[in-house]
């Protein structure tokens, strides 16, 4: 009898099908990988594991007895605990009251916070998750909020964990030490299913893989039979091109910065003494944890923050004006983290937002809007990237993820831009649309752009970067030579180590 | 300044200032109810009207005080439940529910009063709760004389500072009501039915804002007017973020907030002749403005407040 | 229950919208009028009847819809940046109290330039307070709703003891009333034997205006994107700070437009009784015309309707005159369940 049992589920959205006819198990102390793009059901699926959403057809069973479908509350009680990719936890309460939530009836007329303190103490002990009940989770950092996550689950007794993408935020050596988590859990006894799209972990940590693509189970596999490369041949369907990397002579700096600091707002941490030159013809990777000064430079080179000291020069001139209307029509494109909420204004018309920044510069006189032309670039550009939508009117809320990429990239890319900032393009997309965006960036280079990439995905960087910098705690180290490093040195680098230390640690 | 500080030392000034505190500390409280649980209810001063209305017609038309307060509440609820409806379940736009709840609540108010007091020149009253003392609590010097002689409705308050952060702070459903204000989607990943909670929170919290509404005609004074809320619900949403939505602090707020108006009720009387009334008057709204200047930038929002959860929401 | 977005907003929906939430109103208004046990059909003709049954009654519904066309596009324009201006009844005292600061004695001018003068003085007075909450709300992050909405209060204090002290007309009788306008201050009536001033051809003028720098501008293009989306909005370029202090000076202008019209052209002099609620009103006009600026005359003429209409009605019909204010509340917030249904539908389960 296996501990988890996914029979035959079927799931529709309207005319999406989003689970179709998906059947899988998880053994007792088994680790099994889910894997599958952006789109291709394991949300979904999850969600129906869960109780938020009931299937059309088909059943889950635990431990052999029925799960009473469409209740959260079922599924706790039977054991499942989820670690969610985005963390459910309220920024203004302590780690022990996000813990506790949920678990004492609410008509129990006092919170038994003593007993919950003694069994977290339990819990952190047995599994080595080192927590601070009372502290705020908003002075957490990004791996301690994951540890809540963790201990949230166990706190629940749960004997099937799963897993959302919890390795996207943690440094190569964070990682290892999840991975040493997760064993010791599964000799407690526990049961994981664990949700990625990371190959190279997938097939370090699991005892099997299953592979879902649109919907539908492709692919079943024991983890010592596969391979990165069979994997994503199953995971997409095809075989995968991604752009080749092509070193090109570089050409004169087209950014610069020297000594530039930045003084931390509202909790992000600020930069100091940042020094970087950008060239023509070279793309720079940026590699490091979220939240140790990416979005503040990233912001810098936006033109959305002014460093607190420090010089900025913007194709061999100091800058003065931070200010993203001058920027964009001096030759800067600008491609934001968050496409959705910060790239587009989703309520207005497509051909609206490919006006973006620069609003006022193709204005009549500066003032009144012309439309005609707007409307006519909007359609050309439309065809040219091909971007899938109902016409230049349409709103653009109605967009995916993938095709509002389309459409900044295309904002900002069409006017043959010098430098490129480009803050985790490819993030949440699927195949086709990495590849897309990932051509659209060397063929930028090829014209002679420089670019900055900050990326959380390794691979993209070593796949794509000429030289790559490590920021970690607002500092940068290098950039450096790609061909002089290696995965594990950058992961060093990302959690504070000096490249000299690893030098002698390699 | 020395006739100030007698003045301050005086059981009279406390006794008012308690007084006018009273409706303060209800529709603070239930405001604060509210918005911890994610929700801001614009409809408090319409709410708080009717309430006045409401408990004021009950015991005109023959009822009893308590049976009037315990109508109020359910009138203010009902409202509350409206808003929830609108905001909570359809996710609308929460200032312009308010508003709108406001104006319904108040012209509904009206319109009833008028309907059943058609014409007189003095509005009719009734026999209002009275005061009582506490033993032994009345004697404490100065204040004890001021907290301890009032009538049952503010020792009603005084209790339900206290109940509010118990609940809040100590029970499973206080962190739950806090976690919908904060994260819902921590509430619903364990289970718990978020809009229940945001709804259950804001037809509570809309009940103390009536009875503090109530409180005004049947134990301030024990008549009806029109307009006689005047803003105080609107000061009480002030005074949620000078209190930081906290219970306890809420309480001294309005305290405090109580004893400039006392204090320049009396210095209208004093400087008449030098000073128009009006400018007195203006006072209780510029010191809300003024609180809240004092603690905008660093107020800890819920922060989810404003926030309308959408059920289908998956992250 | 969830929410699933719609593809596409039948228009037709749109534009039927306001129609459809005032007959709910009407509706839902019967049970009250059967509550004061009175038939609704007869305090419905009545109320049609006294405001649209004679050539007077129509100039009289339309007089009183100039004030709320002003407000209207007062919220309207605010609305639309998410800048909740709750403050329009104090912006137009203090509008009117421009008008009766220039145009009681301080200056005469001709008529052609005195109107104009007027305005602006009021628009500028409307424009002037709200510049504090603005302030307050850019530089302290105190939100503006409580701030415009106390200053109301302030306000008509303030007019209370101008109109008790200093400005007191001594021709008046002992009623605090101030001085009149003078003559070529005074908007001249466009209907002979009536009521309706020229204020209405400026209330129209400045729809007009509104819309032209909604749809057209860029400025129009920046308030719409700060009202959707403020963060993309300064990843835009586009200056948070400086949309929202456009968008108060245009709406604390109109309001204030607002007071010089009902002192110029329908009152003749400031009193405390010049507007009985149009600041607020003007909400329930800007949200029933979704915010669109020519959609806002309609609109006010269908609540100007219905206050004209409930005046005469309850002369006929034992019915509080509040009935008025009832049927406008319950407009607003029908519409605003109807605009959520344009975009939204209902589904069941999970």
């Amino acid at each position: 009898m296996k501990k988890l049992q996914f029979s035959k589920i079927c799931k529709n959205f309207g005319a999406v099908v989003a689970n179709d006819n998906i059947s899988l198990s998880l053994g007792e102390g088994e680790i099994l990988s889910l894997l599958g793009e952006n789109g291709a059901g394991k949300t979904t699926l999850m969600n129906i594991l869960f109780g938020h959403y009931i299937s059309d057809k088909g059943f889950i069973e635990v431990e052999g007895k029925r799960l009473t479908p469409g209740s959260t509350r079922a599924s706790l009680d039977a054991g499942i605990g989820m670690v969610h990719q985005h963390f459910t936890l309220a920024e203004n309460l302590t780690v022990l009251e996000n813990i506790i939530l949920g678990t004492e009836p609410l008509s129990r007329l006092w919170s038994q916070k003593k007993q919950a303190y003694k069994k977290l103490k339990e819990l952190s002990k047995r599994f080595g998750l080192l927590i601070n009940p009372d502290a705020k989770v908003a002075d957490l950092t990004v791996g301690e909020k994951q540890r809540v996550e963790i201990i949230k689950a166990l706190y629940r007794d749960a004997s099937i964990l799963i897993l959302d993408e919890p390795t996207a935020v943690l440094t190569p050596q964070e990682t290892i030490q999840l991975f040493k988590v997760l064993k010791e859990m599964v000799n407690a006894g526990l049961s994981i299913m664990f949700i990625s799209h990371k190959l190279n972990e997938i097939l370090e940590i699991s005892d099997r893989i299953v592979v879902l693509r649109h919907g539908k189970l492709v692919g079943e596999v024991v983890t010592k039979n596969a391979s990165k490369e069979s994997l994503a041949e199953m995971m997409v369907g095809r075989k995968v091109t991604r752009p080749t990397y092509e070193k090109l002579e570089i050409g004169k700096a087209v950014v610069e910065l020297n000594n530039v600091c930045l003084k931390s707002s509202d909790g992000s941490v600020g930069l100091s003494n940042i020094n970087l030159k950008i060239h023509e013809k070279e793309i720079i990777g940026l590699a490091g944890v979220a939240g140790n000064g990416q979005s503040g430079l990233a912001s810098i080179f936006q033109g959305l923050a002014h460093p607190s000291s420090g010089e900025f020069k913007l194709f061999g001139e100091s800058l003065i004006k931070y200010d993203p209307r001058y920027l964009t029509k001096s030759g800067v494109a600008r491609i934001p983290e968050d496409r959705s909420k910060e790239g587009v204004i989703g309520e207005m018309e497509l051909w609206e937002n490919f006006l973006g920044e620069q609003l006022r510069s193709k204005a009549k006189s500066g003032f009144i809007i012309d439309k005609k032309q707007a409307v006519k670039n909007a359609e050309e550009l439309i065809q040219k990237y091909d971007i899938r939508c109902e016409g230049a009117f349409a709103s653009t809320r109605l967009l995916s993820g993938g095709n509002i990429q389309k459409l900044i990239l295309a904002r900002s890319l069409s006017n043959n831009p010098r430098f490129i900032i480009a803050n985790k393009p490819a993030r949440g997309l699927d195949e086709g649309a990495i590849s897309f965006v990932q051509h659209q960036i060397i063929n930028a280079k090829t014209k002679g752009a420089g670019v900055l990439l900050i990326s959380e995905d390794l691979d993209e960087i070593f796949e794509l970067s000429d030289r790559i910098a490590v920021i970690f705690d607002g500092k940068l180290q290098g950039p450096f030579d790609t061909s002089t490093l290696n995965i594990t040195q950058v992961g060093l680098m990302m959690s504070g180590e000096m490249l000299e230390d690893s030098l002698n640690e390699a | 300044m020395l006739e100030l500080l007698e003045l301050l030392l005086t059981t009279s000034l406390w006794a008012a200032v308690i007084r006018i505190a009273t409706p303060l500390i209800f529709a603070t409280l239930g405001e604060l109810i509210c918005e911890r649980a994610g929700v801001l209810n614009l409809g408090i001063e319409g709410i708080m009207t009717i309430g006045a209305m409401a408990g004021w017609i009950w015991v005109y038309q023959g009822g009893d005080l308590w049976g009037g307060v315990v109508f109020a509440a359910i009138v203010g609820m009902l409202f509350g439940f409206l808003h929830s409806i609108l905001v909570v379940y359809l996710g609308l736009s929460q200032h312009v529910s308010g508003i709108g709840i406001t104006m319904l609540a108040s012209s509904i108010s009206y319109y009833a009063y008028t309907m059943i007091i058609p014409f007189s020149t003095t509005p009719p009253k009734i026999v209002a709760f009275s005061a009582f003392e506490v033993p032994l609590l009345s004697s404490i010097p100065i204040i004890g004389g001021a907290f301890f002689n009032q009538t049952a409705l503010t020792y009603l308050a005084y209790i339900l500072v206290i109940v509010t952060f118990y609940v809040l702070y100590k029970m499973p459903l206080g962190l739950t009501i806090r976690m919908a204000g904060e994260n819902p989607i921590a509430n619903e990943a364990q289970g718990i039915n978020v809009l229940l909670i945001r709804t259950g929170a804001v037809m509570v919290g809309s009940a103390l804002m009536a009875i503090g509404g109530a409180f005004l005609t049947m134990s301030a004074f024990d008549a009806f007017y029109f307009g006689m809320i005047n803003g105080r619900g609107w000061i009480c949403v002030a005074l949620v973020i000078f209190a930081s939505w906290r219970p306890g602090k809420a309480f001294l707020g309005a305290i405090l907030f109580a004893l400039f108006e006392a204090l320049q009720v009396r210095a209208q009387l004093i400087g008449a002749d030098v000073i128009p009334y009006q400018i007195f008057s203006m006072m209780p709204y510029f010191l809300s403005i003024v609180a809240m200047m004092l603690v905008a930038r660093k107020a800890a929002y819920p922060k989810a407040l404003l926030v309308p959860f959408r059920q289908g929401d998956r992250i | 229950m969830r929410l699933k977005t719609r593809r596409n907003t039948p228009v037709w929906f749109i534009a039927v919208l306001p129609i459809l939430s005032i007959l709910v109103a009407f509706i839902l208004g019967a049970f009250f009028i059967i509550w004061a046990g009175e038939s609704p059909i007869t305090a419905y003709i009545a109320l049609i009847n006294g405001a649209l049954g004679s050539t007077f009654a129509i100039t009289e519904s339309l007089t009183r819809a100039i004030p709320l066309i002003f407000t209207g596009l007062a919220a309207a324009v605010a609305f639309r940046a998410k800048f909740w201006n709750i403050g329009a009844e104090g912006q137009l005292y203090c509008g009117a109290m421009a008008a009766t600061l220039v145009g009681t004695g301080m200056i005469d001018l001709p008529s052609i330039v005195m109107i104009p003068v007027l305005f602006i003085a009021g628009a500028l007075a409307g424009c002037l307070i709200l510049l504090l909450p603005v302030f307050l709300k850019t530089h302290m992050k105190v939100d503006e709703v409580v701030t415009t909405l106390l200053l109301n209060f302030i306000i008509l204090l303030f007019v209370n003891m101008l109109l008790e002290g200093p400005w007191k007309d001594p021709m008046a009788m002992g009623w605090p009333q101030a001085a009149r306008i003078i003559d070529n201050g005074v908007l001249p009536t466009i209907v002979a034997k009536s009521r309706l001033h020229f204020g209405i051809i400026i209330a129209l003028m400045m729809s007009i205006i509104m819309w032209a720098i909604l749809r057209f501008t860029v400025w129009g293009y920046e308030i719409r994107a700060v009202g959707y989306n403020q963060q993309a909005s300064t990843f835009y370029g586009i200056s948070i700070n400086k949309s929202v202090l456009m968008v108060a000076l245009f709406s604390g202008g109109l309001a204030g437009m607002a007071g010089v019209s009902e002192v110029a052209g329908l009152k003749g002099y400031l009193t405390l009784t010049l507007s009985p609620g149009f600041g607020y009103t003007g909400i329930a006009v800007a949200m029933l015309a979704q915010l669109h600026p020519i959609g806002v005359i309609v609109s006010a003429i269908f609540l100007a309707v219905i206050y004209v209409g409930a005046d005469a009605m309850s002369r006929v019909v034992d019915i509080p005159n509040y009935i008025a204010d009832i049927l406008v509340a319950i407009s607003l917030l029908s519409v605003l369940v109807g605009s959520m249904l344009a975009r939204f539908r209902i589904v069941w389960g999970k």
